[in-house]
């Protein structure tokens, strides 16, 4: 049996190279594990587009459906609310829809595809809650004859015009959240699919 | 860095852990083969818990829910398969591992003086992974699920006067049903994964204690150098650890293979009539518990009832793994290893891992006249093993036992 | 003794050959069907087959109609257009068009969903079942079967046997059953090829994880290891 010099170079290259190729390893087994907790199959399936016919919604009127499991608002506005609403923007945090809280195709003055009808996540952007709808002008509780109908988060007061759009001085930070909506007819709303993909 | 360590050692004593159980922890040098099973054990502890513990976030312990459940964790869950068939690939594991590890202890004496506490709290732990095995195979809750837990339970109502009670207060039902499912995946889940990890932290706190064994049964600690270190220990760390590192990745070549290649392993590892939802309507063809349990299944149909009662069957198959227990005070040779043992040892041991093995098979296949006499055959083999010991280990030329540790 | 030991012998031989025809105890012969679950020409035939042929009466609501038209290369609209007869959602679970009452009332008995069929009876089993049937004046279809005496189904491949060669009818019933083993585990598809790289990592792991302990082994070797850097 010959003596025989430690080869401390090899030993830390082995010690090295076994704990890299273990440590990817390592991350190889983390993929299945983390990647289970994303939606699964049946999440996804639930969470298909929902179609919602909107030929009775009168002028005024507010649907709301569940899509992912959210409130989606639909509402038709007349011709007065949506002449009142760029008389709004000094009250509004942010009027011109700088934040990305709308799909390219609802990022417009009124935010929404055909501008009489509203789609908007009902969701209020301060701690989710679902704000209410108080579409009547002038209400005295929320700020009398400036209130020219909107949203109103019961949790922490937050006010929204009827675009959606969030008022100067509320806790919630952005406007409200416009959803990925085609129309496949005038009268026929898909929610969850972009225009274009359809 | 030596900072931080004097800070955490001052609060807990992290670098003295690190010393007495690796860095210094000093081993014998020549562990072979069977020695990796150990290490090998705590790993798939550990992938048992891991792969548990996102099972539990998919599945619903509701008779009407769990099958399908199961089928979800399969299909829609992003890689659900996979944790599931580590999972249940993993139970089967851990029992190879489990009856190697403890056939070393059989082959070198690992369980004699003064290790005789290792083997008891090893003992405790095969049958509470015993306990734990049997619990999560009725989860699924398909056809061999539902049977098998109901074959199972029937069991305890063969005791007289209580038996009736006993049943009731394990089903909380008058038959297998969602009660039984419920606390069953409780104790799956909670219960006994608790019960596992303490026994083998205290199975490791004994063995650390006394020190290793080795396939020579010699005792290093009895030849020290002049600094207190055994001549023929070496540390732990890294050698073991190098060395159980390598033997990890060897175990995850076989098990990968099992996992990817063949989960089912043509029905030892998972039953076709398992796919079958369960239904209290319809006993499958031949009903048989997974492998691991068979032997001691066999032992409970070899012995005939006997006053109109099922019991004396099922106390034989209760003093079968009880009797394991026993083993370091029937073992009267005075040397451990097999290396130095007398040749009627040597018979006996064969003889026993013959009669288990096919205890075990015997326990798959349905009875059938020859198998019921061999069946009695085998249970008569392996309790006599048990029995004789104390005399044929006292009898017979062992061979002299060395100072140290041979070369292998 | 020598019988013992005979007979021993010969009950770790039959072990070796036994299991699987003791899961299947009924004991009637079974023709392998000689599936290829690699074969995706044959799935899509089979997934055609069974949604004219078999979704009618029979449910495979374990599966999405979706994960068929990814698994298989089918198109999603094509799958919608040809092959979604009793559903109008691409995510939705493959339900039978039939009303569980009026299954009652047609056969005796709910025709049971397919999902594990593949598994819990085997490919054998629904290729020899299905190739099983013979006149039988007695059964209120005219039909009984070889495999499952007394089966409530009418021979639903009928015209196929009439009207195609041995040749043809044998794949097209090959294809059903190879298509129903996917159906129970619609990962088959995919493990084999992840295993195989799998293996491949762990194998480079071997290696280094080898040379490292011959490395470090080098000291308890030459009686060294106490001279620690």
């Amino acid at each position: 049996m010959s003596e025989q010099e430690i080869d401390l170079k090899k030993r830390r290259f082995l010690t090295g190279a076994t704990s890299v190729v273990g440590a990817v390893g390592v991350g190889f087994v983390l993929v299945p594990f983390l990647s289970s907790w994303m939606p699964s199959a049946r999440a996804k399936a639930a969470g298909a587009p929902v179609d919602v016919d909107i030929t009775k919604l009168e002028n005024g009127q507010l649907v709301r459906v569940l899509w992912r499991k959210k409130p989606i608002w639909i509402f038709k506005r007349d011709k007065t609310v949506l002449d009142n609403l760029p008389t709004l923007n000094n009250e509004l945090t942010d009027p011109d829809n700088t934040e990305d809280q709308q799909p390219a195709y609802a990022n417009n003055a009124y935010r929404s595809i055909n501008p009489e009808i509203a789609v908007i996540i009902g969701i209020c952007t301060h701690l989710g809650c679902s704000p209410t709808y108080r579409p009547e002008v002038g209400a005295a509780d929320l700020g009398g004859d400036a209130w020219k109908g909107g949203f109103y988060c019961p949790c922490h007061g937050s006010k929204f015009d009827l675009s959606g759009r969030v008022y100067k001085g509320v806790p919630a930070p952005t406007n409200l959240v416009i959803p990925p909506y085609h129309f496949v007819t005038d009268s026929l709303i898909r929610l969850g699919i972009d225009p274009k993909a359809s | 860095m030596d900072n931080n360590k004097n800070w955490i050692d001052q609060r807990f004593p992290l670098t003295k852990v690190w010393n007495e159980h690796l860095a210094e922890y000093y081993t014998p040098r020549n562990f072979n083969f069977w020695y990796f099973f150990g290490s090998l054990a705590i790993l798939v502890l550990v992938i048992q818990i891991l792969t548990g513990v996102f099972l539990t976030m998919h599945y619903k312990p509701d008779a009407a829910l769990a099958f399908a459940s199961v089928e979800y964790i399969m299909r829609d869950v992003d890689w659900g398969w996979l944790i599931r068939y580590i999972h249940s690939t993993g139970a089967s594991a851990f029992f190879i591992v489990i009856y190697l590890h403890m056939y070393r202890g059989l082959l070198y004496g690992s369980y004699k003086a003064p290790r005789e506490l290792i083997w008891v709290l090893g003992m405790v732990l095969y049958i509470a992974l015993m306990a734990e095995a049997f619990m999560g195979y009725v989860l699924p809750w398909g056809q061999m699920s539902y049977w098998g837990a109901k074959v199972i339970i029937n069991l305890f109502g063969s005791f007289p006067i209580v038996g009736e009670l006993i049943l009731e207060f394990i089903l909380g039902d008058y038959a297998v049903g969602d009660p039984v499912l419920n606390r069953f995946f409780s104790l799956h889940v909670i219960a006994i994964p608790l019960i596992l990890v303490i026994l083998v932290f205290l199975h490791i706190v004994a063995l650390h204690a006394v020190g290793s064994n080795n396939p020579d049964g010699v005792e290093i600690k009895q030849n020290k150098d002049e600094n207190g270190i055994p001549k023929d220990g070496i540390p732990f760390h890294p050698y073991y650890s190098v060395k159980d590192i390598m033997g990890v990745v060897v175990f995850l070549m076989i098990f990968s293979s099992i996992v990817f290649f063949a989960p089912a392993l043509n029905g030892y590892f998972l039953e076709a009539p398992n796919y079958i939802e369960a239904n209290p309507l319809k006993t499958p063809d031949h009903i048989a518990p997974l492998w691991y349990l068979t032997p001691f299944y066999s032992v409970l149909r070899a012995i005939p009832p006997m006053f109109g009662s099922q019991l004396p069957g099922v106390l034989a198959m209760f003093a079968a793994l009880l009797i394991l227990i026993a083993l370091p005070w029937l073992d009267r040779s005075k040397v451990k290893s097999i290396r130095y043992r007398s040749w009627p040892y040597k018979v006996a041991l064969g003889i026993f891992v013959v009669s288990f093995i096919i205890l075990g098979w015997l326990g798959m296949q349905a009875v059938t006249p020859l198998y019921s006499l061999m069946a009695q055959i085998f249970t008569g083999l392996y309790f006599a093993f048990f029995i004789l010991m104390p005399w044929f280990t006292s009898i017979g030329k062992t061979k002299p036992v060395p100072e140290r540790t041979t070369e292998h | 003794m020598k019988t013992l030991l005979n007979t021993t012998l010969s009950a770790i031989a039959a072990m070796v050959i036994s299991f699987n025809a003791s899961a299947s105890a009924v004991g009637v012969h079974l023709e392998a069907a000689k599936t290829d679950i690699t074969d995706q020409a044959s799935l899509q035939r089979g997934a055609t087959s069974f949604m004219n042929n078999c979704s009618g009466c029979h449910s495979i609501e374990l599966m999405r109609y979706n994960r068929i038209a990814k698994d298989l290369n089918i198109s999603e609209a094509d799958m919608a257009k040809n092959l979604m007869f009793n559903a109008d959602k691409i995510g939705s679970p493959i339900f039978s068009s039939m009303p569980e009452d009026g299954a009652k009332e047609w056969f005796g008995t709910t025709p049971p969903d397919l999902s594990l069929t593949g598994i819990a009876r085997g490919t054998d089993w629904i290729y020899t079942y299905l190739k099983g049937f013979y006149a039988d004046e007695t059964r209120p279809y005219g039909v009984n079967n070889h495999v499952l005496e007394n089966a409530a189904m009418p021979d639903i491949l009928w015209k196929s046997k009439q009207d195609k060669t041995e040749k043809e009818f044998n794949r097209e019933v090959r294809d059903i059953t190879n298509f129903l083993d996917y159906v129970a585990e619609p990962v088959k598809l995919i493990r084999y090829e992840i295993g195989v790289k799998v293996l491949g990592f762990l194998f480079i792991l071997f290696i280094l994880s080898y040379l490292l302990k011959q490395e470090y082994w080098k000291d308890v070797k030459y009686g060294k290891w106490r001279a620690k850097d």
